[in-house]
């Protein structure tokens, strides 16, 4: 007798995606998807996407979804989850959109505890236009913009958005976490539970920081890349809980 | 005497668009200050409130024009105001409600730019309001109420029309429209029409396909589908939704066109003709998108000079020379940057046509 044992959670559609080898945008999709499952949220949830790489994320995830102007997914996630306080209402952004164009409305709706959650994929390049600086680029790093390497005097230091957004007395909980490896993966995937539940108990605003390979654009082998972000990135960007008003 | 008209109380031009707002059914509002629409955003910060409605004051017009799209998916009437660099600001996100065919009403009451500007009256974004303003080939329905009543009347239809073709409509209004007090009856002439949305509002996919709201089509020739559905929407507002007022205009022979305030000061300047014995008469769009382009069309077959006054250099002004035949005059008087044209000055234009 056969039993399925692990089967694609009913949040995603059967669409395969667009994302290069290595991403880690679709190992994240999967991840919001099973919250969503978990807590029965599929026909109550309403995601916005950003512009960049997930700007069609509507082709995979099976709930509602609305694609917002580059850098305003926060503000787009504000119109409907406060005239529909009953849906469940995530934002998913990638660095540029959510740290350099889309700032502003990161700080004002993370300051304001609008009770959403957000996945912040941070990826320490702009995959979608092909491979500029981010706000996340590390110092040293080459981009097709930064060709001799992100100087500390020439474009400053990588902005740590966790760090920052805990902080801010909205911010119900806030955690960084990687998808370099499997068990990272799990880490990862009981943080987005995390937010889901603090956004389900009214709590705030919850975010998620996912560091993310993007192999593509930093010229590497999809497995090279994963030992970048575990190597490189997870030091600039030291993994962990920064709030959590539950605990 | 109807009961529409024994209720009525001095209200100010913004307060008018205000209420007017939350009784066409509006329940949501998100804004920046900038003068001189503070009133619309002061007053509705207490009156939604009581209606069950949202007011958030945003962090920038980028941030409420995007916080309108969001909650205008879900299917609530919305609004935000502003002037000036607020609304140019907000460009992008109104682009954005057009592709993706969403209702809003937009209330710019203007200011005298370019740049920052000055608060004093003016028409001078005829241009922006009317060719769409941002990116992408796309209309706003625009109105221009020329007194109280009608920042009233109009903001309760502005919502109406919104629904009726999921677009964005913008209420365009100078700072004497919107720091006036005249008497109003703020009750709308009938119950706001109610348009089904059930079919595209996002609200969860409770016992239904899961559905997206987007303006990006990158698959085959998507965009260019979604651009002619937009187009047959503006071919049919172009269709059934141009208004304009006429007066004096049966035995005239020369004609000012003006809309909002300067068709008001034009209008005693046709008095004043009128008692010397010069026959003209007075063209007031009031959309100006669509612009009633038939009716003027039809005035000029008896009128054969026309006098287009405006709070700016001369933007309808444009308009009007695509719309009117060859063999017609067609002057211009125009104050920019504030200055407001006086009825003497404009009585000697007509005296010169
Ligand atoms: C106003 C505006 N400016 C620029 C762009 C072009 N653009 C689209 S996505 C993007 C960057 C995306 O990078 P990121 O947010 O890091 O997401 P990723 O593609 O890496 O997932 C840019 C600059 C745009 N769509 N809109």
């Amino acid at each position: 007798m056969e039993t399925n044992v692990f089967k694609r959670p009913q949040a995603l559609t059967d669409t395969p995606t667009h994302y290069c080898p290595g991403c880690g945008h679709g190992v994240a999709h999967r991840l919001v998807a099973e919250a969503i499952d978990h807590f029965g949220l599929r026909e109550h949830t309403v995601g916005v996407a950003s512009a960049g790489c997930s700007v069609m994320m509507y082709k995979y995830f099976d709930v509602d979804t609305i694609e917002a102007a580059h850098g305003r997914a926060l503000a787009v996630a504000t119109g409907i989850k406060r005239t529909h306080p009953e849906l469940t209402v995530f934002t998913y952004q990638g660095d540029g959109d959510l740290a350099s164009i889309g700032l502003a409305e990161t700080m004002h709706a993370a300051n304001r505890g609008e009770k959403v959650c957000v996945i912040f994929i941070n990826n320490a390049v702009y995959g979608m236009t092909g491979g500029q600086m981010a706000p996340t680029t590390l110092l040293g790093m080459k981009t097709s913009t930064t060709p001799t390497g992100r100087s500390l005097h020439r474009e400053g230091s990588p902005l740590k958005m966790a760090e920052l957004l805990s902080k801010l007395d909205g911010v119900a909980f806030c955690q960084r976490v990687s998808l370099h490896d499997p068990d990272q993966v799990y880490e990862a995937r009981e943080a987005i539970f995390r937010a889901f539940e603090a956004q389900l108990e009214g709590l705030g605003f919850s975010f998620v920081e996912v560091l993310s390979a993007c192999g593509t654009n930093m010229r590497m082998k999809p497995s090279d890349a994963q030992k970048w972000v575990a190597n490189q990135m997870c030091q600039a960007y030291p993994l962990g809980v920064f709030k959590d008003d539950e605990a | 005497m109807t009961e529409r008209c024994e209720r009525k109380t001095l209200t100010m031009g913004n307060i008018a668009v205000a209420e007017g707002a939350v009784q066409a059914g509006c329940r949501a509002y998100f804004g920046y200050p900038i003068t001189p629409q503070n009133e619309i955003p002061e007053y509705l910060s207490a009156r939604l409130p009581e209606v069950g409605g949202i007011f958030l004051q945003a962090e920038s017009e980028l941030a409420s024009i995007n916080m309108v799209l969001g909650a205008a998916s879900t299917g609530t009437r919305v609004m935000t105001s502003s002037s000036g660099p607020g609304i140019s600001l907000m460009q992008e996100g109104i682009s954005f409600l057009a592709g993706s065919q969403l209702p809003a009403v937009i209330v710019n009451i203007m200011r005298c730019g370019p740049g920052l500007g000055g608060i004093k009256p003016t028409q001078a974004d005829y241009f922006q309001a009317t060719r769409g303003g941002g990116h992408g080939d796309y209309r706003t329905l625009v109105f221009a109420p020329g007194n109280v009543q009608e920042m009233f009347d109009f903001t309760v239809c502005a919502f109406e029309l919104a629904d009726k073709y999921r677009n964005p409509v913008m209420i365009l209004a100078d700072a004497i429209l919107g720091q006036m007090r005249e008497p109003a009856t703020l009750v709308p002439e009938h119950p706001p029409v109610e348009y089904d949305k059930s079919g595209w509002i996002l609200n969860g996919a409770h016992g239904r396909p899961s559905r997206n709201i987007r303006s990006m089509y990158l698959e085959g020739d998507g965009q260019e589908e979604l651009n002619y559905v937009l187009q047959q929407k503006y071919e049919q507002m172009e269709e059934e939704e141009p208004r304009h007022e006429e007066r004096w205009t049966e035995d005239a022979d020369r004609l000012v066109i003006a809309f909002g305030t300067s068709a008001r000061i034009a209008s005693t300047s046709i008095r004043e003709a009128r008692e010397e014995g010069i026959r003209a008469g007075l063209f007031r769009p009031i959309t100006l998108y669509p612009y009633p382009k038939k009716a003027l069309r039809a005035l000029t077959k008896h009128i054969k000079k026309i006098l287009v006054v405006e709070m700016n250099c001369g933007q309808m002004l444009e308009d009007v020379l695509a719309i009117v035949p060859q063999g017609v005059k067609v002057a211009f008087h125009g104050r920019p940057g504030g200055g407001v044209p006086t009825h003497t000055d404009i009585l000697e234009k007509l005296k010169e046509l």
